[in-house]
């Protein structure tokens, strides 16, 4: 029973790992353009500029207030029906960048208004613009703050691209869905698609606490 | 080398500041004392534009800042001005996730696009004369508040400024921590550089100051020089301040803050 499970997950290898492929692709595109966007978003909520931060607000309002497989299924199959019409991997690209900004945007809007206002101060004592402080002095600061919960949101999304089975994208728990259909053997290809999941989000938890570590160092003893 | 004339400001509709006129030459020093909530602290902000007055005119050196046009319209001088014009917080400010070299030398750096090894020999020697060499590559966590201060004070140093602003530069330390800051400013006044300090050291303005400025519910009540304002008041209300403090003389280092 075990060898024979073994012998399937081996067989199944090399179409598991095109489809780890396309999660790994989706997860960090989500995070890329995601973490991109809800910069600019969060540049937006912390402008003085009423409506400017009234736009980035009702943004993440609505992608924090839907659901991630109905914003995908809006874009790959909602928007063709307004003539756009987008292939799988784009449209969930698409879908899980969106979302990821929303929730990027709140994590550094909160990280950077955690920082003293002394800062800000400091930093325009010795002539410097915005840019600049945000840059030298907020930013890095911030990152700190922002590190562990966008951890979280990362790992959460490596785990959320398994929604873009549904819109046809062939990742990796589309693929053991595919197995499953040909070979009846549900458990073990569920279970060897967990294990990939679960292998992919200790990397980057693992990275993560390296980063952090980083941005830690001027607390450690000199 | 600054002139101020008829600065005003207000904090919801409770006014701070009314119609202040000052003018500080190359060289001095001035020591602006006066109780809690007396606007002294708003005064030095708003000379740098951390607080954006309501109205009035100052001008630094050959920049002038005129507050009927809105902040956003006159960055630049805002900006050009706070170059000239160094700042000494209360709470020093430092970078946290820099060491006391790199908060020294960012201004320099990031600021006027020093040259690295430049600004790093600048930072070696201003960390050296606030008498922290060796303590380089230390984080403001690891040092004192008094080794804080003075990383502070060199960073201000760094910008090469023409005056220098101080606002209750040892009210946020220790007893025993104040003196080697009061040391470090001392020894910037007899540099010869223009100062404006808000104190509450009444010692250390009567010593070190050239003219004592005496600032109560957002006027200059009186000025002049320290033994004058110290030794013979002409106003009660600098009279009834100055007893006060005397008479709490060892409690003086814990003042309360603005």
């Amino acid at each position: 029973m075990i060898e024979s499970s073994l012998q399937l997950m081996l067989d199944s290898a090399p179409f598991l790992l095109k489809g780890a492929y396309y999660t790994v692709v989706l997860s960090l595109g989500g995070m890329f353009f995601g973490l991109l966007l809800g910069f600019g978003l969060a540049l937006m909520r912390l402008s003085r500029v009423r409506p400017v931060s009234w736009l980035a607000r009702l943004y993440v309002s609505f992608f924090r207030g839907t659901p991630l497989l109905v914003q995908l299924f809006l874009i790959y199959y909602g928007l063709p029906q307004l003539g756009v019409e987008l292939d799988p991997l784009p449209a969930a690209l698409i879908g899980f960048s969106l979302n990821m900004a929303a929730y990027a945007c709140e994590i550094l809007r909160a990280a950077i208004g955690s920082i003293e206002r002394g800062q800000w101060e400091a930093a325009a004592s010795i002539g410097m613009t915005r840019a600049q402080t945000l840059r030298r002095a907020i930013l890095p600061q911030a990152m700190r703050t922002a590190l562990p919960p966008l951890g979280n949101s990362f790992i959460s999304l490596v785990k959320d691209t398994a929604l873009a089975a549904t819109i046809q994208v062939p990742e990796l728990f589309r693929q053991a869905q595919l197995i499953t259909a040909r070979t009846f053997e549900i458990f073990t290809m569920y279970l060897a698609a967990a294990l990939i999941y679960w292998v992919l989000a200790s990397i980057l938890a693992h990275l993560q606490n390296r980063l952090e570590a980083r941005v830690n160092r001027h607390d450690q003893e000199a | 080398m600054i002139v101020v004339e008829k600065l005003s400001k207000q904090f919801n509709g409770v006014s701070v500041l009314q119609d202040i006129d000052l003018q500080v030459a190359t060289g001095e020093v001035v020591a602006i004392i006066g109780p809690s909530g007396s606007g002294k602290t708003t005064f030095l902000r708003c000379l740098n534009l951390l607080e954006t007055p309501d109205s009035g005119r100052i001008r630094v050196a050959d920049i002038e800042i005129e507050t009927n046009r809105s902040a956003s319209q006159q960055q630049t001088a805002i900006r050009r001005l706070r170059q000239q014009v160094g700042f000494v917080f209360q709470s020093f400010n430092l970078f946290p996730h820099r060491t006391a070299l790199e908060n020294v030398i960012e201004g320099p750096l990031i600021v006027k696009k020093m040259a690295k090894a430049e600004a790093l020999a600048l930072g070696r020697r201003l960390l050296a004369k606030v008498g922290l060499a060796g303590k380089e590559d230390a984080y403001p966590r690891r040092l004192s508040g008094g080794q804080q201060q003075r990383v502070a004070i060199a960073r201000a140093l760094a910008m090469e400024p023409q005056v220098i602003l101080f606002d209750e530069p040892t009210s946020a330390l220790d007893p025993e921590l104040v003196g080697e800051v009061l040391a470090t400013i001392r020894s910037l006044a007899d540099e010869g550089r223009t100062m404006i300090i808000v104190t509450h050291e009444m010692q250390f303005a009567r010593d070190v100051a050239s003219r004592v400025v005496f600032f109560d519910k957002g006027v200059i009540v009186e000025q002049g020089p320290p033994a004058q304002v110290f030794g013979n008041p002409r106003e009660a209300r600098t009279r009834q301040f100055l007893n006060k403090f005397l008479s709490h003389a060892p409690a003086d280092r814990a003042a309360a803050p603005e």
